[in-house]
């Protein structure tokens, strides 16, 4: 057994298109090895295998408040209310199944497909102002952040007229340098924003997401305010600052390989297969579906305690040559629906069919209706998100 | 060949109704799977093995 921990935890991107090259040693040499955290050590599961087999089995627990859970950012355990209520993210088996089917019925693909016409009009909106504004311009607040923010809000009856509210307060929570204390504020204010909306809600449910959960919940007799916040609020912030990541980093993946991007103007049949790739490819959320062991269990030969936390490396197994031929190749014509860039198991993002047909959406868009678009900066000059949890760009200078 | 669903551990998500609406359809109520069609034939068979693939809560097997 490994009791040394060689590599620290965790660790930046060298380069925006692969993971941290250590990743390949630890998948290929040591798949399940120890790390230093800020504040003690953590398993590393690298293997596109044992993530899944992680992610989806019971003795892993997801309880963020628990305080021996993995922490990546130092300090941050010590923040923990274990007394709290948990969001959807956090909660384990009998609590979190019911959670999440509560909110299912939003988010079946037949229902999203509903939604098509309506994120279509948005994104044509985006893109008339971005036509219509100065050169260059920013990808990021014209369309990356806008598209996402601007469905989420619809969907959930939040008004939009807030984003820069939010979206500030969001961009704070995911960086790593933001101390324990700023980002316990920056979640507290977005919730109590959540509870007076929801409050409000209350009085006479409207026709959206929150409204109908009220209705719903309430004639099964089990609506509690507090927990329908949480959910609010978890979908406001997963639902803007995921999908405009991977609408930005793919942007430039395409631009940068236009033998890729010429495969989806050719045939628009193709694009949701590039969606897959570039979320496996990009893998924006890495070390953050860690899990802390409850009950001893064996993955991939190595022995791990109950008690022990363990983080699930997604770049590394979306980049594992067992799972995917030549991994590192950006190939959207591979099949890649296997990957694990929305998680696996229980908690496998609830907003991802969303997310698709999002990205879907932009990228058939966004490249017809500006076809000679181009980066107005070198990509070494662009500034990536090597300081967050989620990885992405905070700003993506474009011409046309 | 034919598709078993252990519907307790479905979460929902919509992978197997993505891969082949022919076959899968989701409760409107809770999102949890409907198995359509038990018995894929001809290239149905191609897509129940994908669905059993991407499935993230393994809750798909198939009976050759
Ligand atoms: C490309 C964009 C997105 C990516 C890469 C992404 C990724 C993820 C990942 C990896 C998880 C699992 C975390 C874990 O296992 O601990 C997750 C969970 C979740 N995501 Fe997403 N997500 C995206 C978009 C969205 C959208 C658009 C929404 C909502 C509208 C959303 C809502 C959620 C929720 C509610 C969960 C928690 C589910 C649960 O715990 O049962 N996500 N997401
Ligand atoms: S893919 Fe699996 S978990 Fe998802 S809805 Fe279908 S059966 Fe359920």
């Amino acid at each position: 057994m490994t009791t040394t921990e060689k590599h620290e935890f965790p660790m930046a991107r060298t380069c925006p298109f692969a993971p941290p090259s250590a990743y390949e040693q630890i998948r290929e040499e040591e798949p399940v090895s120890r790390v230093r955290l800020p504040d003690g050590w953590a398993w590393v599961v690298s293997r596109h295998e044992d993530v899944r087999t992680v992610l989806n089995d019971r003795r892993f627990s997801a309880d963020r408040q628990h305080p021996d859970f993995p922490a990546l950012v130092k300090g941050e355990a010590a923040s923990r209310r274990p007394d709290e209520e948990r969001l959807l993210i956090a909660m384990d088996a009998p609590e979190h199944g019911p959670a999440r089917r509560a909110v299912l019925g939003e988010f079946t693909v037949r229902r999203l497909e509903a939604l098509r016409p309506r994120i279509q009009e948005i994104v044509d909106e985006r893109i008339d102002a971005l036509l219509a504004g100065p050169r260059p311009a920013d990808l990021v607040n014209a369309l990356s952040l806008p598209v996402p923010s601007l469905v989420i809000c619809e969907m959930l009856g939040v008004p939009y007229a807030d984003h820069e509210f939010f979206q500030d307060l969001t961009v704070k929570t995911f960086r790593q340098s933001t101390p324990p204390e700023e980002r316990m504020a920056a979640m507290g204010a977005i919730q109590g924003y959540m509870a007076d909306l929801i409050a409000e809600k209350e009085q006479n449910p409207p026709d959206d997401l929150l409204g109908r959960q009220i209705v719903k919940l309430r004639a099964e007799g089990t609506y509690r305010r507090s927990a329908l916040v949480g959910m609010g609020l978890l979908l406001l912030v997963a639902g803007h600052e995921t999908t405009a990541n991977m609408i930005s980093l793919s942007t430039v993946a395409f631009l940068r390989n236009p033998e890729q991007l010429a495969l989806i103007k050719a045939d628009p049949g193709n694009t949701l297969n590039a969606v897959e790739e570039m979320l496996r490819y990009f893998t924006i959320i890495d070390v953050a579906s860690a899990r802390l062991c409850v009950e001893d269990i064996e993955v991939g030969g190595q022995l791990i305690r109950a008690g022990e936390g363990v983080l699930t490396l997604g770049h590394a197994a979306n980049r594992d040559p067992r799972a995917f031929e030549n991994p590192d190749e950006l190939d959207v014509e591979r099949s890649a629906r296997h990957h694990v860039a929305f998680g696996f198991g229980p908690h496998q993002c609830l907003g991802q069919n969303l997310a698709r047909m999002e990205l879907q959406i932009v990228f058939d868009t966004l490249f017809r209706r500006v076809p000679t678009l181009e980066l107005a900066v070198d990509v070494d000059d662009l500034p990536f998100k090597d300081d967050a949890n989620i990885y992405g760009l905070y700003r993506l200078p474009v011409t046309w | 060949m034919k598709i078993i669903a252990d519907t307790g551990k479905c979460v929902g998500a919509g992978q197997c109704v993505l891969t082949e609406p022919a076959l899968f359809d989701q409760d409107e109520d809770d999102g949890t799977i409907i198995v359509l069609n038990e018995a894929p034939e001809g290239e149905l068979v191609d897509k129940a093995r994908e669905a059993v693939l991407v499935c993230p809560g393994q809750v798909l097997s198939l009976e050759e």
